[in-house]
């Protein structure tokens, strides 16, 4: 029997075409191994075995009557669960939300249900995306599948280890401050983080709205841009989507790095980073340079501060956001409340996590009366000077290369104090605060046999230049080959 | 010791505006966390910010105008399945009217 898992997008899809594989057989194989291998990994909170075959089964029909739903029909993928789909708890891996059923999809949902794709099942993930490591799910941590004793980063932990592990051919995930990249980073996968406004937000649950956005997770930069192109476009849903011309990424694929100006951020080589990690950048920046592209030193002055201001804005934005559970319209009710006062409070502290309150607070309390100025008020005209940093940048350089984090994967429970926990996205938060695109990729691997994830950065809508950058790299170099060992 | 950057009383103050009853110990922990947050926060005063036009959004817009007409929404049922508590076509919530 032909090889049905382990294979990357273009490959299942090319298997499709010919003949050699039916959804059904890879679905089925996806199914097992999933049950096989998820008890030791945790990624999924929600497997939709039913569905899945049913929807394959329907790509089956398409397929042999030579009439698919395009280029990924019937390809098998693990959804974050803060994304909505109708009829399939949705659960943003709080207690708050356990029991939630949405009655409608989220527009990428609906795009890539057109599209013929096969949703294996809902990720697990830091309780409302609030987190770097996955150990912020009300329900149970996830596990790197490259080493079960640490984190596959977050928020996105459990998208990213499902496509790490091959218990997905892809995925997607959401990022606000580093949700994709960083988990991406920390499991060897390619993740793509949109220019805010690329893919409709409409059905993804809010956590800060001015930063999120949602993209793709899969093991190679040809399959990350297909799922690109699947979902993005402007959607009248989401009147923050952007009305900007979809190019075909795919094709893009093909442009040369041969003279593209690559800046290299000092700001993003710092005392105290991963010294394997630094190494391993730079030697992806030295052959992003044999491959022709022009290397060239800028600075990003203002890096040293964005944390700071997206531990406000973020926040600040979530507070607002999560005011509606309530324990009225759906979610958790905690149960004997005397009036509603009381019972708002109580449903609240019950149904949320430390984490998740620990922002809460913090971001109530910058908005409040006689602290909004100084706080959430100067938060806001940081966000400007970092933008303003990466403007400048862009005008002399079309792309920036860094680190994705400055460690590799970390052990479950190592970091207990939030603040050390927040560091984790210093070069992932200012790309948000800034709205642009950005991509992790596999650069290799530490002695001990972890992910390291290379960073690019573009110009808002120019993912394109990104995706050329990163096929170019990673057709020059083996590290998307190597697979974890998970028996 | 440096001036704490919130206090218990604050914290109990911002916990009943974001409708989060906090157990005690709970307070207290949130009271230090948020302070060590808040102390690092503190390096934005090291800018000066004075002539620097805030960016609530990263990809400048306007108003965003579209056609005000009816259009399909989702059923009462539908809207109404996920309810902790329901009394006919509505949420049922704790008595807010005394009697």
């Amino acid at each position: 029997m032909p090889r049905m898992t382990g294979l990357t997008i273009p490959e299942v899809a090319a298997r499709y075409r010919s003949g050699a594989a039916t959804p059904t057989q890879v679905v089925e194989a996806y199914l097992r191994r999933i049950e096989a291998l998820d008890p030791k990994l945790r990624a999924y909170v929600t497997v939709t075995r039913e569905s899945a075959l049913a929807r394959a089964e329907a790509a089956n029909r398409r397929l042999k009557a030579g009439t698919p739903a395009g280029p990924l029909d019937g390809i098998p993928l693990a959804i974050k669960d803060v994304i909505c789909t109708k009829g399939v708890r949705t659960t943003c891996s709080s207690k708050i939300l356990e029991t939630f059923v949405p009655p409608y999809d989220a527009s990428v949902i609906t795009r890539l249900t057109a599209a013929g794709v096969v949703m294996l099942g809902k990720t697990n993930m830091d309780e409302f995306a609030m987190g770097s490591s996955t150990e912020n799910s009300a329900f149970f941590p996830t596990r790197n599948p490259w080493d079960l004793t640490r984190v596959p980063g977050g928020s996105s932990g459990g998208s990213a280890a499902a496509v790490a592990a091959d218990l997905a051919a892809g995925g997607l995930g959401s990022d606000t401050g580093g949700s994709i990249r960083q988990p991406a980073a920390f499991c060897g996968t390619v993740g793509l983080k949109p220019t805010y406004g690329r893919v409709s937000r409409y059905g993804l649950v809010a956590f800060a709205s001015s930063l999120d956005q949602i993209g793709p997770f899969a093991r190679d930069v040809r399959g990350a841009a297909m799922l690109l192109q699947a979902i993005a476009g402007h959607d009248p849903l989401d009147s923050t989507s952007t009305d900007v011309p979809v190019p075909d990424y795919e094709a893009a694929l093909g442009q040369s790095v041969e003279g593209r100006r690559v800046g290299i951020p000092n700001e993003y080589f710092i005392e105290g980073m991963d010294p394997e990690v630094e190494q391993a950048v730079w030697v992806a920046i030295e052959v992003l340079k044999g491959l022709g592209a022009r290397i060239e030193k800028v600075s990003l002055p203002h890096t040293d501060y964005a944390l700071a201001a997206y531990y406000l804005i973020a926040p600040a934005e979530a507070s607002s956001n999560l005011a509606r559970y309530d324990g009225v319209k759906y979610g958790y009710r905690a149960p004997g409340n005397k009036d509603l006062i009381q019972m708002y409070g109580r449903t609240r502290a019950e149904g949320f996590g430390a984490e998740v309150k620990r922002r809460i607070m913090l971001g109530t309390y910058a908005l409040s009366a006689g602290y909004y100025e100084a706080y959430y008020g100067k938060a806001q005209r940081v966000r400007t000077l970092v933008r303003r940093d990466f403007q400048q940048a862009f005008e002399r350089v079309d792309l920036l290369a860094c680190p994705t984090a400055p460690t590799v994967a970390f052990k479950l429970a190592e970091k207990e104090d939030p603040l050390q926990m927040y560091l984790c996205d210093i070069f992932t938060i200012p790309v948000n605060l800034a709205g642009l695109p950005g991509l992790s990729l596999p650069c290799g691997f530490t002695q001990g046999g972890l992910p390291i994830g290379l960073q690019l950065i573009g110009k808002p809508f120019d993912e394109s230049t990104l995706l050329s950058a990163a096929y170019a790299y990673e057709r020059a170099t083996p590290w998307h080959r190597r697979v974890p060992e998970l028996a | 010791m440096a001036e704490p950057k919130i206090t218990l009383a604050e914290v109990e103050h911002v916990a009943r505006l974001a409708r989060l009853d906090l157990s005690q110990a709970e307070k207290e922990r949130m009271r230090s966390q948020l302070d060590a947050i808040l102390t690092y926060i503190d390096k934005l005063r090291q800018l000066d910010t004075d002539n620097v036009e805030p960016t609530s959004h990263a990809i400048p817009m306007v108003n965003v105008m579209r056609e005000d007409e009816v259009r399909p929404c989702l059923p009462t049922e539908a809207m109404l399945a996920n309810a902790p508590e329901r009394a006919s076509d509505f949420f049922r919530v704790p008595r807010i009217i005394e009697e």
